[in-house]
C-alpha cells in the first residue's frame, strides 16, 4: 500500500510534468522550423513546413567530429573509472590494511571537493605536462572527479557479496586477481552499470573541464560544439536547436537502456 | 565432536583469512593515484596558488597575502559570495519541496508513472549547454514564449532585467537538478515499509496525515542527503549560468565560482582566483561537515529516543 496522492499532488505533479515538457517539445518543434517559419509562426505551433534542413546544417557543420571526440572523451573516462575502481573497491573491500581504511576514507572525502574550485591547479598541471588542447586533459581529470563516488558505490556493491564464496574459491587456491575477474566482476554488473551510466552522463555533458582545458574545434567536444554554434548561428536559432536535439540522442538511448540502473545505484551510492 | 572442531574452524577462519587475504596494494594503486593527482594535489596547489602572481602564462611567482587583501578589499568579492549565498538559499526552498512532492508521486509502480518516469527525468539528460542554450531561446522577448500565449506580462526581457534574470537563472537550476533529487525522494519512498501505511490506513489516516506522519519522517535521512547535495552543489554552479547568463545583465548573476572563472581566464589573474578558489573550498566543506554533524546528531537523538 502506496500513499496515495491527493488532489493538490496530483496537479501539482502535473503542472512540473508542463513545465519540463513544454521546453523540450519547443526545442524539438523549433529545431524543425525554416527561417520564415521562426520569425513569424507561433513558437509553439506544430511547424507548418517542417524542414530537416537544420540538421542538415549541423551535420555539414563537423557536427560527427565533435560526436566522435565526445564518445572518445566519454568512453575512455568510464572504462578507466570502472576500470580503476573496481580494483580500488575490491582492496578496500577485501583488504585489512591501514591503506585499504584509509583509501576509503580519502574516497569519500573526495565526494566532497568541488571541481571548479580546483581548475586552476588543473589547468596548470596539463599546460605543464604539455596535455592542453588535448583530449587526454580531459579524460585524465575527469576520471579523478568520477573514482569516489564511483568506488563508494561498488564498495557497498561489494560488501554484500557473501565472505564464502570467496573463500571457497581461495581453497580452490584462486589468487585476487581471479577472483576479481570471475567472481567479483560477474557479481557486481549492475552496480558495474550504475556507475558507467552516470559517470558517461556526468562527462558526457561535463562542460568545465573541455572549456579551460581544449581550445581548438579539432578537439571540441559536444557541449563546447553547441556552444560554438550558438556563436556561429547566431540569428539561426533553429539550427542551434538542432544541434541540441543532436547532442542528447546518444544519452538519450544510453539513458533508456541504464535507467533502471542509474536508480538503484542513487539508492546505493547515497544510502538512507 | 565434530561440532565442536567445525566451531573453532569456522572462528579461526576470520583470522586466517585476515593474514593471507589482503589483495595487493597494486589494486588500489591506479585509483589512488588519479585521485590524488588531479584532485588532492590541485586542492592544495590552489591554497599555494592563492599565495602567488600568475597570469596562466609565464611562472607563477611569490607574493604572499597580496591576492587575500586585494580580494577581500574588492566589494565585487562580497557581491559574489552573496549572490552565491542567496542562489543556495532560494534554490534550497524551491527544490526541495517540489522534488520531494514529486518524488513521493512517482514512487508508486502503475504502467502509466513508468512513462511518467522517464518523461519527469529528461532535464537529467541534457547538458548545461544545451539547457541554457534553449531556455535563452524561449527567454526571448520577441520570438520566445511570450508570443506562444499572447500576455503582456510574458513579454518580458526575462534575461536583462538584473533582478528577474537571478529569479530566471534559480528557476533555470531547479529545472535542470530537480530530476536528480526527485530520484533520490523516489527511491527513499520506495524503501519505507507498507505495513506503516497499513497500520495507518487501519487507523483511519487519509493521504495528507499519511504524508505528514509517515512518508515525511521516514525520508528525513533522504532530505539530509539531498539537501547536503544541493547546498554544497549550489556552491558550484557554472557552466549553466556561463552560458544563459555569463555573469550578466552587469554582474546580477556573477556568482562566486563565476566570479573566479571570470578573474582567472578572463582577467588572466590566476592568484586572484585561486583565492575565490579557497573560499569555495571552505564554503564546501564547512556545509558538508556542518551537514554531517548535525546528521549524526539527529541520529543520535532518534536512537535515544527509540
Amino acid at each position: 500500500m502506496r500513499p496515495r496522492p491527493n488532489v493538490a499532488g496530483g496537479l501539482g505533479g502535473f503542472v512540473w510534468l508542463l513545465i519540463v515538457l513544454v521546453p523540450v517539445y519547443y526545442i524539438v518543434v523549433t529545431s524543425l522550423r525554416g527561417q520564415r517559419g521562426f520569425f513569424d509562426a507561433n513558437p509553439l505551433a506544430p511547424p507548418a513546413d517542417p524542414t530537416l534542413e537544420n540538421y542538415r546544417l549541423v551535420l555539414s557543420n563537423d557536427f560527427l567530429r565533435y560526436l566522435v571526440n565526445s564518445l572518445t572523451v566519454t568512453a575512455g573516462t568510464v572504462v578507466i573509472t570502472v576500470a580503476v575502481s573496481l580494483m580500488a573497491a575490491y582492496y578496500v573491500v577485501r583488504g585489512r590494511t591501514c591503506l585499504s581504511r584509509s583509501g576509503y576514507t580519502a574516497f569519500l572525502l573526495g565526494l566532497a571537493i568541488p571541481l571548479q574550485a580546483t581548475i586552476i591547479p588543473i589547468y596548470y598541471l596539463i599546460t605543464r605536462a604539455h596535455l592542453y588542447d588535448t583530449l587526454l586533459a580531459i579524460i585524465l581529470p575527469s576520471v579523478a572527479f568520477a573514482i569516489p563516488l564511483s568506488v563508494v558505490i561498488l564498495a557497498n556493491f561489494l560488501r554484500d557479496v557473501p565472505n564464502e564464496l570467496f573463500e571457497s574459491m581461495r581453497v580452490d587456491g584462486a589468487g585476487h586477481w581471479r577472483m576479481l575477474w570471475s567472481l567479483v566482476l560477474p557479481m557486481v554488473k549492475p552496480a558495474m552499470i550504475t556507475v558507467a551510466v552516470y559517470d558517461g552522463l556526468n562527462v558526457w555533458n561535463g562542460f568545465l573541464f573541455p572549456l579551460i582545458l581544449t581550445q581548438s574545434a579539432d578537439q571540441r567536444v559536444l557541449p563546447m560544439a553547441l556552444w560554438a554554434f550558438q556563436g556561429q548561428f547566431r540569428v539561426n536559432i533553429p539550427a542551434v536547436l538542432a544541434a541540441v536535439v543532436l547532442s542528447t540522442l546518444p544519452v538519450l538511448a544510453l539513458y533508456i537502456l541504464g535507467r533502471r540502473y542509474l536508480v538503484t545505484g542513487l539508492t546505493a551510492g547515497f544510502g538512507k | 565432536m565434530t561440532l565442536v572442531r567445525e566451531r573453532t574452524a569456522v572462528r579461526r577462519e576470520p583470522r586466517a583469512a585476515a593474514r593471507g587475504a589482503t589483495p595487493h596494494p597494486m589494486m588500489i594503486a591506479p585509483a589512488l593515484l588519479f585521485f590524488a593527482i588531479f584532485a588532492l594535489l590541485p586542492l592544495g596547489g590552489v591554497v599555494v596558488l592563492s599565495l602567488m602572481k600568475w597570469d596562466g602564462i609565464a611562472d607563477p611567482a611569490w607574493t604572499g597575502l597580496g591576492n587575500w587583501s586585494a580580494a577581500l578589499a574588492d566589494p565585487a568579492t562580497y557581491h559574489a559570495i552573496g549572490l552565491s549565498l542567496r542562489v543556495m538559499v532560494v534554490s534550497w526552498l524551491f527544490q526541495t519541496p517540489v522534488s520531494l512532492l514529486l518524488g513521493v508521486l512517482t514512487a508508486g509502480r502503475g504502467r502509466y508513472r513508468a512513462v511518467l518516469g522517464v518523461l519527469y527525468f529528461l532535464p537529467l539528460l541534457l547538458s548545461s549547454a544545451a539547457i541554457a542554450i534553449a531556455f535563452k531561446a524561449l527567454l526571448d522577448p520577441n520570438f520566445g514564449m511570450s508570443r506562444a500565449f499572447g500576455i503582456a506580462a510574458l513579454a518580458q526581457d526575462w534575461l536583462g532585467d538584473p533582478t528577474l534574470a537571478l529569479y530566471v537563472v534559480i528557476f533555470v537550476i531547479g529545472w535542470q537538478f530537480m530530476p536528480f533529487h526527485t530520484l533520490l525522494y523516489q527511491a527513499g519512498v520506495r524503501q519505507i515499509p507498507a505495513q506503516l501505511y497499513e497500520a495507518a490506513q487501519l487507523d483511519g489516516a487519509g493521504p495528507v496525515r499519511q504524508f505528514f506522519h509517515i512518508t515525511l519522517p521516514q525520508l528525513r535521512y533522504t532530505i539530509l542527503t539531498s539537501s547536503t547535495l544541493m547546498l554544497v552543489g549550489s556552491l558550484t554552479y557554472f557552466d549553466l549560468v556561463f552560458v544563459l547568463t555569463g555573469g550578466g545583465p552587469g554582474d546580477a548573476t556573477r556568482f562566486l565560482p563565476l566570479d573566479m572563472y571570470l578573474n582567472g581566464f578572463s582577467n588572466n589573474d590566476m592568484g586572484r582566483a585561486s583565492t575565490l578558489a579557497v573560499l569555495l573550498v571552505v564554503a564546501g566543506l564547512a556545509l558538508s561537515l556542518g551537514l554531517a554533524r548535525f546528521a549524526r546528531f539527529s541520529r543520535g537523538s532518534q536512537q535515544e529516543g527509540a
